[in-house]
């Protein structure tokens, strides 16, 4: 079979695969294991933004941790606001919190599109190891912002007590939550895809390539670059508020550079810049943390073992090791 | 040539860049007007790169002003010049190496036929830009390769990629560095015609180190020596020039 056909087929195995465990862990009477897989797929939402930016990029943002947070911030403060009856705002006009998904989705998209406008107006001037050093700055200045706010919790964090509603679905109902993610993470895969092969798609991965090729035709490759970041940690940020609404907690850590570590990870483990890599690498992830996690509390090593492998012997990922190399049209 | 009263497409006027103790331009005028080849000359480290980088706004100039179609360049950098209408060539081919000759190509096509700011359409469905970019790798005799990515190329198939890729942005000048450098005596001879009747689409400023392709295309020669340019004008004006002939051509001139 053509390498190319043999992607798609192995993306629609991926696809199909994660949507059924959820339906057999229900038959199986084992609902934990319908959480590990909503784990799986809104960690995935994070990785699937990233991805625009480091594989079709080739921006290495050590700061999408930032957009995750802000995304789960924007879940639970707006949330919290609505459980508590306490409006956001009174000055001017009342401004009440929400416990409505598709509007909190909405801000938390927002939110985190616009701290990536400011970040990647500094950070993009920069490339490279620089470019690594002041995303990673600017997510840390928001990761000890959030510590220190006492409003929303400080280093406590900030619980969600019931989780959001969604127009005419059981939210409550694990099966139910995990379909709304799972809707927008092929969605978000959707978006992707179709971003890269569209005229701004060309722009972006020649950018990658050759930034003096790009300006040298007419076009900037800062702009491209910048519309890519935003895009970018938009849809981390909604994965950042589906992950508030799974755990009903929002935490600092969420923001700390750990979380941008492992959403890198996924992207890398999975295949850089293949459309289901990060759902591989998310699947991977949570796959080891939950066999190894319950042997030692030391079970990354494992998985750095898992990455030192890929990294050296399969710059494609595990997607790159099944379907082959990419071509390029 | 007759200029008339024609305007210069590219006007560069005292012109200085210096890196610390080393004039790399010092004080260089040169223009280039409507339909003519002006070519650029000079032995190496003459400053012939950092005066192109100055002129496609890779370098910002300390002192001197570029005018291109009349427009003050100072502050606008590579893509805004490139919009405008400067068709660059690299010394050094500068491609999109994963992508196939095509796509090289077609990047230029939708950089001169609107917004790159289209995310919906895929571009390989869309046949103004294959069109548009399989008619310019034609031109430079490379359409059998279309499919091929850059990096594959011969080094050859590389400069012509090049020059088709200049050629999809319509330009109104053609900067065109080193364009023979590597071609063989059989490439550079097709290159040769090929830049003859190019002349008529846009002028050029051609830095090149071909002597035979230089007398044979060029209306006027300018030769840089220690950043300075040491003398202008026709080829038979400049191979009797007695300065040139010491600084620069040598023996190579009987």
């Amino acid at each position: 079979m053509d390498k190319f056909d043999r992607e798609k087929a192995l993306n629609v195995l991926i696809a199909l695969s994660l949507l059924i465990i959820p339906f057999i862990a229900i038959e199986m009477d084992e609902p934990f294991y319908v959480t590990l897989a909503t784990r799986v797929v809104v960690f995935a939402i994070a990785g699937v933004g990233l991805n625009l930016a480091l594989g079709l990029g080739g921006l290495i943002s050590f700061g999408h941790a930032a957009f995750f947070g802000i995304g789960g911030y924007a879940a639970g403060i707006l949330a919290s606001h609505a459980l508590n009856y306490e409006p956001l705002m009174t000055s001017l006009f009342e401004l009440n919190g929400t416990t409505e998904m598709l509007i909190i989705w909405g801000v938390a998209v927002v939110a985190s599109g616009l701290a990536a406008l400011i970040i990647g107006l500094f950070s993009l001037r920069t490339s490279g190891v620089y470019f690594i050093m002041i995303t990673l700055a600017f997510g840390q200045m928001i990761y000890y912002f959030a510590i220190s706010w006492p409003a929303y919790g400080g280093e406590d964090g900030l619980s969600i007590y019931v989780r959001n509603k969604f127009p005419g679905v059981n939210t409550l109902d694990p099966i139910n939550f995990f379909l709304i993610c799972f809707t927008l993470l092929m969605l978000s895969i959707l978006l992707i895809s179709v971003l890269k092969n569209s005229r701004f798609g060309a722009a972006l991965q020649a950018a990658r390539q050759n930034d003096e090729r790009l300006s040298t035709v007419g076009i900037h490759p800062f702009k491209i670059r910048l519309t890519t970041f935003v895009v970018s940690a938009m849809i981390t940020g909604l994965a950042g508020a589906l992950y508030a609404d799974l755990n009903r907690f929002v935490s600092p850590s969420m923001l700390s550079w750990h979380t941008s570590g492992e959403i890198m990870v996924f992207v890398i483990l999975g295949g850089v810049g293949r459309l289901f890599g990060p759902v591989v690498g998310a699947a991977l992830f949570i796959l080891f943390e939950s066999i190894f996690g319950g042997l030692t509390e030391h079970w990354m090593l494992f998985l750095g073992l898992v990455l030192l492998a890929v990294v050296l012997f399969a710059r494609g990922g595990l997607i790159g090791v099944i379907a082959g190399k990419t071509r390029h049209g | 040539m007759d200029k008339g009263n024609m305007e210069p497409v590219l006007k560069i006027s005292n012109l200085f860049k210096s890196f610390g103790a080393l004039k790399a331009t010092d004080d260089v005028s040169i223009d280039l007007y409507p339909g003519e080849i002006h070519a650029l000359i000079g032995p190496n480290g003459a400053g012939k790169s950092t005066l192109i980088k100055q002129i496609s706004g890779d370098l910002e100039p300390d002192l001197g002003s570029i005018h291109f179609l009349g427009k003050n360049m100072a502050g606008l950098g590579v893509a805004d010049r490139a919009q405008l209408g400067l068709g660059r060539t690299f010394q050094v081919s500068s491609l999109a190496l994963e992508f196939s000759a095509l796509r090289n190509v077609m990047l230029a096509v939708q950089a001169k036929s609107g917004s790159s700011f289209r995310f919906f359409k895929p571009v390989m469905k869309d046949k103004a830009l294959i069109e548009g970019a399989m008619e310019m790798l034609t031109q430079v005799d490379l359409q059998e390769r279309a499919n091929i990515p850059a990096a594959e190329l011969s080094h050859g198939e590389r400069r012509q990629l090049e020059i088709a890729i200049a050629l999809a942005l319509k330009p109104k000048v053609f900067l065109l560095d080193e364009p023979m450098a590597g071609m063989g005596p059989e490439g550079s001879k097709k290159l040769t015609e090929f830049l003859d009747k190019l002349r008529h689409q846009a002028p050029i400023l051609l830095v090149e180190h071909d002597m035979d392709a230089v007398f044979a295309l060029a209306d006027r020669i300018s030769v840089l020596v220690y950043g300075q340019v040491i003398a202008t004008g026709s080829v038979d004006e400049i191979r009797r020039n007695p300065l040139v002939r010491t600084a620069y051509l040598g023996e190579e001139v009987v």
